[in-house]
């Protein structure tokens, strides 16, 4: 039906992709388009409208924040990963390394926020070892924001980024399409508008670093016990102009109940269609020619 | 120009009044010989809020019947009052509660007349028959059911059932030379396995947590129940079978 | 060939089933319409809208928290509206949403107290019976596809028992010791849950007081549809009190250092 009105639209010409007069159809083309490749979309969304839908990317349905204090900057994230409405890992890293002076943590599309940082962490890397010079945050920020743009949003990361270089510390949230901000408090993730709320009534400028990282895990505790998206254990990281020290784990609120009963199986529980035993030896007869008595012949 | 029209329709706002939502949570039930256990967790949530760590939906009927309703909550509400109300109507002209397989029939009855508007609800019952055999009935959105011996439903049914069948059902295990699986399991294993089954659930699945409520349904002159600790009798009155109440905390993130 | 006789001498729309393959009780419908169909305009969508509602559950009773405005789409379009509607002596409303559907229901609220008090039969409605009356509203419209686009907050103390419940334009309902809605239910409810829920048997009105201050701050400084100016309605066994327009005090001076969103340093 849809076909056939098509047809008519077109006023009974059989066309049903118009092809531009001067393309010469006997010499294809050797290249390839740069960016992602859009050839498949047909076909999946008519997959997914047959119920074959695409396979479900692993998201972090977040909690990340960052804060600003008076030597330096706070990050933390919860370690809880989302398929769906299902737990995926219940304690993954979501603070990840860009260079020893920066972190960035992940909100999104799990497998975009590892890559892009990783790529981000390795550019940085060479940026250093060409630049000679410690790495900047604001590089690994128009690194990332360039990135994220020239993608149009495809990649789904949310990003906080912090860390602290000669010009000072500084903390950046960058959208998975690629805008920035800079502020001294910044939340990501499905959890942020709890953990922003944190923020909004404790922050206070030039706090010490013991009084900082109480209000980073107060913040995540706010995402993890009020937003779905987001639970387990709090991970943060606290840069400084003189040290990075990576607290994994360092609030553990959700340890898993203890179970009533032992689930083990007795032996021959499985049950089995063919049973076969082979010998893995292999033995074999081995006569041996020449040794003894029949001695060399020299003459 | 201010202009009041392009205020109201910015842009094309197509936005349909859906009358149904999706308030999470998990519910299942258990028949052993003579009683019947019956669950459920106690989150109520929207999306990715929770909206109150304490909504209970496991509800008692009679002293041999116990209802556990899942899906949207507001339908569930109104089904519950709405065969609570039949079932008193029914003690008014019967002078006695009604049969357990009467209640299962008459929960069907009241699904499939809104099928073409239904609630959006997943029922299981669980109580005891008059014959004094442990049951279990559960039911679709439109009235579909079956006795069975163990059901779960709801946001983890995915995640309960297997481990149901795996340990109720001894589905995929085979027994030993000489042995066999009992058809029965005793009601302190039913409990634990329930306890088990809801903190597996509240660990891989969001929408489960908070607390969990349990209903015990026993016969009356089974003592099953004497050595257990934390639980308290509900029953009502002095017929009919006897009721128990269990709550456990659940994890809370 | 169009095989629908009822059809033939009509107007033919080729775009729609050109060959008459429509099953026959999906076929387009050419006849004549209710001239007034139109004129019937159901509420598909909230127009004139107020922000979050806060309650708490607090020692002596059950405390509410709403701002002064109502929203005209993003226009802040009426910025001295009362959002805490007292019922009788042991009740509180407070109301989110749509604010035609929000006088539609004190309406309904003035009428069944009315018809209750000339009952004379010495009962009078509590906040539990009133919820009960308020979510069984909200149920039957969205029943009819045609909600009461609000979300409510029951608040009270009847008989020594303090209430606090919820209930929305799908008739969903619960309770709990905090309740907020609107944005107020991801930015305040979590502060409300730490602050208050382990201790409703301890927290003095002041306390709740400056709890509920302290999150319609947080809610003024990120949702773009709120105001500096809220009441607050007091519900304890002695009655209920509905205090004067509040002002928040805010700072926005963390702003003056910041330069730029990226790179920028002047």
């Amino acid at each position: 039906m849809e076909i056939l009105s098509y047809l008519n639209a077109c006023g009974g010409h059989r066309l049903l992709t118009r092809i531009p007069p001067s393309f010469d159809m006997s010499v294809p083309s050797v290249h390839l388009a740069s960016g992602f490749d859009f050839s498949n979309q047909i076909r999946n969304n008519f997959l997914a409208e047959r119920g074959i839908p695409l396979p479900k990317a692993t998201s972090t349905g977040t909690t990340i924040v960052g804060c600003l204090f008076k030597d330096g900057i706070v990050l933390g994230a919860d370690t809880r990963a989302t398929e769906g409405d299902i737990v995926a890992d219940k304690n993954c890293e979501k603070i990840h390394y860009i260079t020893e002076n920066i972190r960035c943590c992940g909100a999104g599309t799990a497998a975009d926020t590892e890559f892009t940082t990783a790529m981000i962490s390795s550019n940085m890397e060479l940026h250093a070892l060409w630049t000679g010079r410690k790495p900047r945050v604001v590089t690994a920020m128009t690194m990332l924001k360039q990135t994220l743009f020239k993608y149009q949003g495809q990649i789904g990361a949310a990003l906080v980024l912090g860390g602290v270089d000669s010009a000072g510390p500084h903390l950046f949230t960058i959208h998975p399409h690629g805008s920035t901000d800079k502020l001294p408090f910044v939340t990501m993730g499905s959890g942020s508008l709890a953990a922003m709320a944190v923020f909004e009534s404790g922050w206070k400028p030039n706090m010490d670093r013991a009084e900082a990282l109480q209000l980073v895990k107060d913040a995540i505790f706010a995402g993890i016990f009020n937003d779905l998206g987001s639970g387990s254990n709090v991970d943060a990281c606290i840069i400084t102009a003189t040290s990075t020290e990576m607290l994994r784990n360092v609030e553990m609120p959700n340890q898993r109940a203890e179970k009533e009963n032992k689930y083990e199986f007795k032996r021959g529980t499985t049950a089995w269609k063919k049973e076969e035993v082979r010998s893995l030896i292999t033995s074999e007869q081995v006569t041996l020619i020449g040794v003894g008595d029949e001695s060399m012949d020299t003459s | 120009m201010f202009d009041v029209q392009s205020v109201a329709h910015q842009g094309p706002q197509s936005r349909q009044f859906n009358p149904y939502t999706e308030n999470g949570g998990t519910i299942l039930a258990i028949a052993g010989a003579d009683f019947s256990v019956i669950a459920g967790d106690t989150r109520q949530s929207e999306g990715y809020s929770i909206q109150t760590r304490y909504a209970p939906k496991v509800f008692q009927l009679t002293d041999k019947a116990v209802l556990a309703v899942n899906g949207f909550s507001a339908d569930g509400k109104m089904f519950v009052k709405k065969v609570k109300q039949r079932l008193e109507w029914y003690r008014h002209a019967h002078a006695k509660d009604m049969p357990i397989r009467s209640i299962a029939r008459l929960i069907q009855t009241m699904l499939y007349s809104r099928r073409f508007f239904p609630y959006y609800v997943y029922n299981i019952l669980g109580g005891i028959e008059d014959d004094g055999t442990g049951s279990v009935y559960s039911f679709d959105p439109v009235g579909s059911y079956e006795r069975e011996a163990c059901r779960a439903a709801g946001a983890a049914q995915s995640l309960v059932q297997p481990f149901l069948d795996n340990q109720v059902y001894y589905k995929n295990q085979t027994a030993g030379q000489d042995e066999s699986f009992p058809t029965h399991l005793p009601l302190p294993s039913v409990l634990k396995l329930v306890v088990d089954a809801f903190t597996s659930a509240t660990e891989r699945h969001i929408e489960v947590g908070d607390g969990l409520e349990i209903y015990v349904v026993l016969k009356r002159d089974s003592t099953a129940i004497q050595s257990m600790e934390g639980v308290q009798e509900v029953t009502t009155s002095e017929e009919g079978q006897r009721v128990f109440y269990i709550r456990r905390e659940l994890k809370k993130d | 060939m169009d095989h629908f006789p009822t059809n033939w001498g009509r107007p033919r729309n080729d775009l729609h089933d050109a060959y008459g393959t429509y099953p026959i009780h999906q076929h387009p419908q050419h006849a004549p319409k209710d001239a007034f169909a139109d004129g019937v305009k159901r509420t598909q969508q909230p127009i004139v809208t107020g922000t979050s509602v806060l309650g708490v559950v607090y020692k002596d009773g059950v405390m509410l928290a709403a701002d002064n405005l109502a929203s005209y789409g993003s226009l802040a379009r009426f910025k001295d509206v009362q959002r805490l509607h007292p019922v009788g002596n042991h009740t509180v409303l407070g109301v989110s949403g749509d604010m035609s559907d929000y006088q539609y229901i004190q309406k309904l609220l003035e009428e069944l107290v009315i018809e209750e008090f000339t009952e004379q039969d010495g009962s009078i409605l509590g906040p539990a019976e009133l919820h009960e009356y308020l979510s069984q509203v909200m149920y039957a419209r969205r029943s009819k596809i045609n909600p009461l686009w609000n979300s409510l907050i029951v608040g009270g103390v009847k008989d020594g028992q303090r209430f606090l419940a919820y209930v929305d334009l799908l008739g969903t309902t619960y309770k709990a010791p905090t309740i907020a809605t609107g944005y107020g239910a991801y930015i305040a409810q979590p502060l409300l849950r730490k602050a208050v829920e382990p201790y409703t048997d301890v927290l003095t009105e002041e306390q709740a007081q400056s709890i509920l201050e302290e999150c319609m701050r947080v809610l003024y400084y990120r949702d773009a549809r709120s105001l500096d100016k809220f009441q607050i309605a007091t519900i304890t066994e002695e009655g209920i009190r509905i205090s004067e327009t509040r002002h928040l005090a805010s700072s926005w001076s963390f702003a003056e250092g910041i330069r730029g969103y990226g790179a920028q340093t002047q």
